[in-house]
């Protein structure tokens, strides 16, 4: 038998257990909301403009709108994940259940999914509630759905990798706080790497977390970006396995 | 059933766990006694596998916790020093939760809880908040937590910690009542409650097995023979030269202020002469009473012996 549903139920229930998953969403949504308020407000006053005639192949809903939305999406979970993840391992810590857990029969990779699966389905609930802002952009035109679904995808993904990186540092601490804090501090510094070097070719342009964002905005799903995403959440759980497991040997 | 096999555990500089070893047959209780520090919890975690020993094996079941961590770990139920609960959950979910991850059967499930919550006295908890609960609730579900799966060893580190008078005496119970056929390695700080309880005595200081020994033949040893506690008002090597020089005299000690401690031959009564002794020699008796030979009294000399 399988660890990893009981480990996601239980950590679900615990989410929705506490304020702090219904703050999440509520934060999330306004946050959201206002934003996507903001660019369509933008986009609609641009149509008075006696220039706008003149680039309408630019200027268009995709452009003005949904990219900039889903950008500024982004650096939201930038902040918001790192809050979803900070107490997935350091509470067992402070609540003593790693003892039960670790000497449960079961996997640490189990326990690992199972709440690494628990924050992605309250990810996914987050991205669902904020998509009916979206809904709005069809009363005023016709937005490219093709866009808009593989930049769903392209946040969903970069989320993953956030929520991946967060239990890595989470499993680092036994403070929430800490954990947080350390969350952040991995994601901006993968964020800004690409920065510094905005193209793909360098290495550290390969690196950034959101130079493989950019492609999902225009509607292009690539293998590369696929491959990168899957790469960052692979490689998140994997160290935070790592760390669990080398911190019993100490 | 318990096989522990030269295990060292090193913190770093410090050597929390030294060689030690010993040997649990199926329905052994063992009392695993120690100063704060010496190492019982640090012994504990190697044995349910939360961490690996420095050196050494464990076998339970006579499956290596290390090479077969599954498999080992299905036999045990283990209570750490700090009861492992999640304070934002209902007593019986808690409980659903750890039958799961111990891979009760599902058909099994809600018996085995219904069971244990009764046999813990918890059926009138189970729909609170476990973090709303008092510390003797508490404990208690640690205990049912740890025997949710049935299993054959059962490992506590100090059950009865924190616990009011009433509470000790009826977990302490429930222990007695639960052990059957398992076996039970329990730490504990409370004396009595090895003799009530147990079947074997380890006593660990400072990381080595200082005693090992059945509580059968400790208790048989202790037996029969009555320590006398001398004070005096004066004091000097000769007295104790003098003392060991009665005929039924065969050991004499210091005690832990300073008081001697003096055990008599088998079957013999020593405070007649011992008395006349004194007198003789103007001492200045100020207490002589006989000493009950108790489990507290190995343990103190045990340790101290070591510490040296
Ligand atoms: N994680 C750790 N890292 C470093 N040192 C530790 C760790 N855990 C325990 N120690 C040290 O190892 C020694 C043994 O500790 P342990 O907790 O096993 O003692 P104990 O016999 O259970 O004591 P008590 O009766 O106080 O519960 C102590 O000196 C302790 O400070
Ligand atoms: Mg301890």
């Amino acid at each position: 038998m399988n660890a990893v549903y009981p480990i996601l139920k239980r950590e679900l229930r615990s989410y929705f257990a506490s304020p702090l998953a219904y703050v999440i969403l509520v934060v999330f949504q306004v946050i959201s909301a206002l934003f996507f308020s903001l660019y369509l407000k933008g986009f609609l006053h641009l149509q008075f403009d006696p220039n706008f005639q003149l680039l309408r192949g630019e200027l268009n809903l995709n452009n003005v709108v949904v990219i900039p939305y889903f950008d500024t999406m982004s650096i939201v979970l930038l902040f918001i994940i790192p809050l979803i993840t900070m107490r997935l391992v350091a509470d067992e810590r402070k609540s003593h259940t790693a003892e039960l857990l670790f000497t449960s029969p079961i996997k640490l990779r189990s326990i690992i999914w199972g709440k690494f699966l628990a924050a992605l389905i309250l990810l996914i609930i987050m991205l669902l509630l904020s998509s009916l802002n979206l809904f709005v952009l069809t009363v005023h035109g016709n937005p490219d759905m093709g866009a808009i679904f593989s930049s769903y995808l392209g946040l969903l993904l970069l989320g993953a990798s956030f929520l991946s990186l967060g239990i890595f540092a989470s499993s680092l601490s036994s403070s929430q706080l800490v954990a947080a804090i350390i969350a952040f501090g991995i994601l901006l510094l993968l964020w800004l790497v690409g920065a510094s070097s905005d193209t793909e070719s360098s290495i550290l342009g390969y690196i950034s977390l959101i130079n493989h964002f950019e492609n999902f905005g225009k509607g292009i799903i690539e293998l590369k970006d696929l491959a990168y995403y899957f790469s960052i959440i692979y490689i998140g759980l994997f160290l935070a396995h790592t760390a669990l497991d080398s911190e019993r040997w100490r | 059933m318990i096989h522990v096999q030269n295990v060292s555990k090193q913190y770093g500089d410090l050597l929390a766990v030294d060689n030690i070893s010993f040997q649990l047959n199926k329905g052994d209780v063992l009392g695993f006694l120690g100063p704060n520090g010496a190492g019982k919890t640090t012994t504990m975690r190697i044995i349910t596998g939360y961490m690996p020993a420095t050196k050494g094996k464990v076998y339970i079941a006579d499956v290596d916790i290390f090479e077969d961590p599954l498999i080992a770990k299905s036999h045990i139920g283990y209570l750490p020093e700090n009861p492992p609960l999640y304070e934002d959950m209902i007593v019986r979910d808690y409980l659903d939760f750890v039958a799961e991850i111990k891979q009760v059967p599902d058909r099994e499930k809600n018996g085995r809880i219904n069971y244990i919550m009764d046999k813990c006295g918890i059926l009138d908890v189970g729909k609170r908040i476990i973090g709303h609960l008092s510390k003797g609730y508490r404990q208690r579900i640690g205990i049912a937590q740890a025997l949710i799966n049935d299993p054959a060893v059962l490992v506590l580190d100090e059950p009865t910690n924190g616990l009011d008078p009433k509470q000790i005496i009826e977990i302490r119970e429930l222990i007695k009542g639960l052990s059957g056929d398992r076996t039970v390695i329990l730490s504990t700080h409370i004396l009595p409650e090895v003799t009530m309880i147990c079947s074997k005595v380890v006593i660990i200081n400072k990381g080595k097995i200082a005693l090992e020994e059945s509580l059968e033949r400790l208790t048989s040893k202790m037996d029969g023979v009555e320590n006398i506690l001398l004070k005096t008002r004066y004091w000097g090597e000769e007295i104790q030269q003098k003392i060991i020089s009665l005929p039924n005299v065969s050991d004499i000690r210091l005690g832990i202020s300073n008081e001697l401690i003096i055990q008599p031959k088998k079957g013999t009564d020593i405070r007649e002469e011992l008395s006349d002794l004194i007198m003789r020699n103007g001492w200045g008796l100020l207490e002589m009473r006989p000493v009950a030979h108790n489990l507290e009294e190995v343990f103190l000399r045990v340790i101290s012996s070591e510490g040296d």
